[in-house]
């Protein structure tokens, strides 16, 4: 029996089936979050059954911690990742190249629920930037008409502010310290932001009280995530079998070369074979490149879907960092939703800037034990606990903009360190392209600027903290030698698996990538769905 | 298996004793049961858990900080080494190489000495678990006037989330309503 919920959000016991490991008929998906969440529901409530493989545990509301190092631990990805290159991860992060979840709802459990559109010339970014020297640009293989659809029904699925009748959220202090600095400075969009956050009650979950701790799960449900609503739905059908601390290993292929299920460790560490129809792999960039690389076989020797040698590469995580600034009165910038409020002015093209593409300027704070672990630069002594001393009058940016794919910043795997179950772990290796560098040095003199003009004590700028926007390492493209999908997430090789997570798009854009992964998922299922019907795979 | 045991294993193998009394004008003073406390160790002695504590002051210094916070540290480094030799090695060898006058020393001749071996593998494990331990004490959260942990009472929406007033407001359009 678990807690499912119907279609007028009512929440009811039920009895979840448990389908035969040896059911030809039902569709995989690895993976809970934004993706592999929504596409489980999408597919569910179509009538098809989805066995849902999660690696992590299944928390709740009322089991999420709200003691920062504790919430950490019970939500991250902690198992070993290796890197390289020049970026600055490496060097101030070196056991955490990358920071998302595993736990049943994936990365929407720790997510600030920002909701940004791409634009049109972002999904053209070839076209637009022109040919780049090192970068591995190419365009979108689809419309932006064609994603605006899905954006549209993605915004009403998981409420989204200042979109249909969703009001924003109120201003917090922190907010008040950016919009203030923001004006003077003549920046004309600034707002609390487009956020999976209900401002007001919706889909049966309440609104935001202001808690803080966005980043911990939101103990109130009113920041979307598809732990309790695509998931619960998804049971709510009858349809879906969700396997928890179950850890696919191995896609397998029959002599055909389509996929024919995959091969996981379950909750007790038993290796278990379950047979599939069609399987979509959704386990975040760094693992789904990776699973797939893992996959490799004598048909497949480069690893599966990766006969353009694509899998893997073109990984992109978006350009970040924090910028701090000090005043000589309070903030209190903890008090609030992380991150709500955003400058969306510098979201554009504009070359005179020294740079390609544009980026976002995004209200952020840590809570005290996290800043100086995370959102502060290497230091100790006076300076750095002056910084510290003045915890109360901080306010905080944080840069969100597009990086640009480069062929060799990839996911590898790193035969010299293996995992629990003796399988090589995924080796990042980023090296900064030079317009990364200039788009960043922009970002940090405009935020430095937004808070001298309103009296600033000091200006901090922070480090690049561990990468949350993973994608790119499975993209789709037009021309099956550029990419490992197509603008379905459908593998250009092999017709019954599908990709469903960022790591299908082919470029980042300056707008965080969730509302983008859960557009994609909407119109896969759909696109699944009638497939299905229609007698393919 | 005597679940006693490993309790009476770490009575008998209290080496050292680090104590203080948090001064009355402290706001600590409002938190703590009682002024005086005492923190037991096991892999360090009295003079290391002493000289530990100045390197903890000097990484991260809060004048006005009771050592009660920085306690915590020195605790957390010295239950590591108990549990792992290769700390208790590094700690003991690193405390031996700032010598027994480390913590007499004024504040300029510490930071030089620590500057010294700043590369070292016992100066960042130090500085890691400095910053890790010392600003998730509940002492540090009342020194920083962190106030953490809001959903209990129902967050910050009515407790001050937006009180800010030496800016101006945000107008509604750019904003949003309260939700109540």
């Amino acid at each position: 029996m678990v807690l499912c919920r119907c279609e007028n959000n009512a929440w009811f016991q039920k009895d979840v089936p448990i389908f035969d490991f040896k059911d030809e008929s039902v569709v995989i998906v690895i993976g809970s979050g934004a993706g592999g969440g929504t596409l489980a529901h999408e597919l569910t409530r179509r009538g098809i059954k989805v066995v849902l493989l999660e690696a992590g545990k299944r928390q709740s509301l009322e089991t999420f911690s709200q003691v920062p190092g504790e919430a950490f631990t019970q939500l991250t990805w902690l198992d070993a990742r290796t890197q390289s290159g020049t970026w600055g991860v490496a060097r101030d992060f070196p056991t955490l190249p990358v920071w998302h979840c595993k736990t049943v709802g994936g990365t929407t459990v720790h997510w600030t629920a920002s909701c940004p559109r791409l634009q049109a010339w972002e999904l053209h970014a070839k076209t637009t930037y022109g040919g780049m020297a090192g970068s591995s640009l190419i365009d979108w293989p689809i419309s932006h008409e064609e994603l605006e659809k899905y954006y549209v029904i993605a915004e009403r699925r998981m409420g989204v502010t200042r979109r249909n009748d969703m009001p924003g959220l109120p201003a917090s202090n922190n907010f008040k310290v950016m919009y203030a600095g923001a004006k003077k400075v003549g920046y004309k969009q600034v707002h609390t932001g487009h956020l999976a956050i209900n401002s007001r009650s919706y889909d049966g979950r309440g609104f935001c009280i202001q808690q803080g701790l966005c980043v911990q799960g939101c103990k109130i449900g009113a920041k979307w995530s598809t732990l309790y609503t695509e998931i619960p739905d998804a049971e709510g059908t009858g349809n879906l079998d969700l396997r928890t601390e179950s850890t696919a290993t191995r896609i397998e292929h029959g002599p055909n070369g389509r996929v024919t299920g995959v091969i996981y460790r379950d909750n007790r560490g038993q290796e278990q074979r379950q047979k599939a129809r069609i399987v979509c792999v959704a386990g975040n960039a760094l693992e789904t490149a990776r699973l797939l690389l893992l996959s490799d076989s004598p048909r497949f020797p480069q690893g599966l879907a990766n006969s353009s040698g694509q899998v893997g590469r073109n990984y992109c995580h978006q350009i970040t960092g924090f910028v701090w600034g000090i005043f000589d009165k309070p903030v209190y910038s903890w008090r609030g939703a992380t991150l709500a409020g955003v400058i969306e002015d510098e979201a554009i093209h504009d070359p005179r800037r020294g740079f390609a593409g544009g980026y976002r300027m995004e209200l952020v704070t840590l809570d005290l034990p996290t800043l100086p672990l995370v959102g502060l630069p290497y230091g100790w002594g006076r300076d750095f606990s002056s910084i510290m001393e003045n915890y109360r009058n901080l306010a905080g940016m944080f840069i969100n903009g597009e990086d640009i794919p480069r062929a060799d910043n990839r996911i590898t795997l790193d035969e010299k360190v293996k995992d629990r179950f003796g399988l090589p772990v995924a080796h990042v290796h980023v090296d900064e392209h030079p317009n990364d560098l200039a788009m960043r040095r922009h970002a940090q003199g405009q935020m430095s600027k937004i808070y001298e003009a309103i009296g600033a004590k000091r200006v901090v700028i922070g480090p690049i903290p561990p990468a949350t926007h993973n994608v790119g390492t499975a993209r789709m493209s037009a021309d099956p030698r550029d990419g490992v999908t197509n603008g379905w997430g459908q593998t250009h090789d092999i017709a019954n698996l599908f990709i469903s997570d960022g790591s299908v798009l082919t470029t980042p854009g300056s707008a965080n990538p969730t509302l983008t992964i859960v557009a994609l998922a909407l119109r896969q299922g759909e696109y699944i769905a009638q497939k299905m019907k229609a007698g393919s795979f | 298996m005597d679940k006693a045991l490993p309790r009476r294993e770490f009575l008998r193998a209290t080496t050292g004793l680090l104590t203080g009394v948090v001064v009355a004008a402290s706001p600590l003073a409002l938190i703590v049961p009682q002024r005086a406390w005492a923190v037991e160790m096991t892999a360090l002695t009295t003079a290391e858990a002493a000289t530990l504590m100045a390197v903890a002051r000097t990484i991260a210094p809060h004048d006005k900080l009771d050592d009660a916070a920085y306690a915590f540290v020195i605790k957390a480094v010295d239950e590591e080494a108990t549990r792992d030799e290769h700390t208790r090695k590094i700690t003991k060898e690193g405390l031996i190489g700032l010598g027994a006058g480390f913590s007499k020393n004024n504040e300029d001749d510490r930071v030089a000495a620590l500057k010294k071996i700043e590369h070292s593998e016992f100066f960042q494990t130090m500085r890691l678990k400095t910053l890790q331990v010392l600003y998730a004490s509940p002492v540090a959260y009342a020194y920083f006037g962190y106030e953490g942990e809001a959903f209990s009472k129902g967050g910050y929406v009515l407790r001050g989330f937006n009180d800010l007033r030496w800016l101006p407001d945000v107008p509604l359009e750019d904003s949003g309503p309260l939700p109540m």
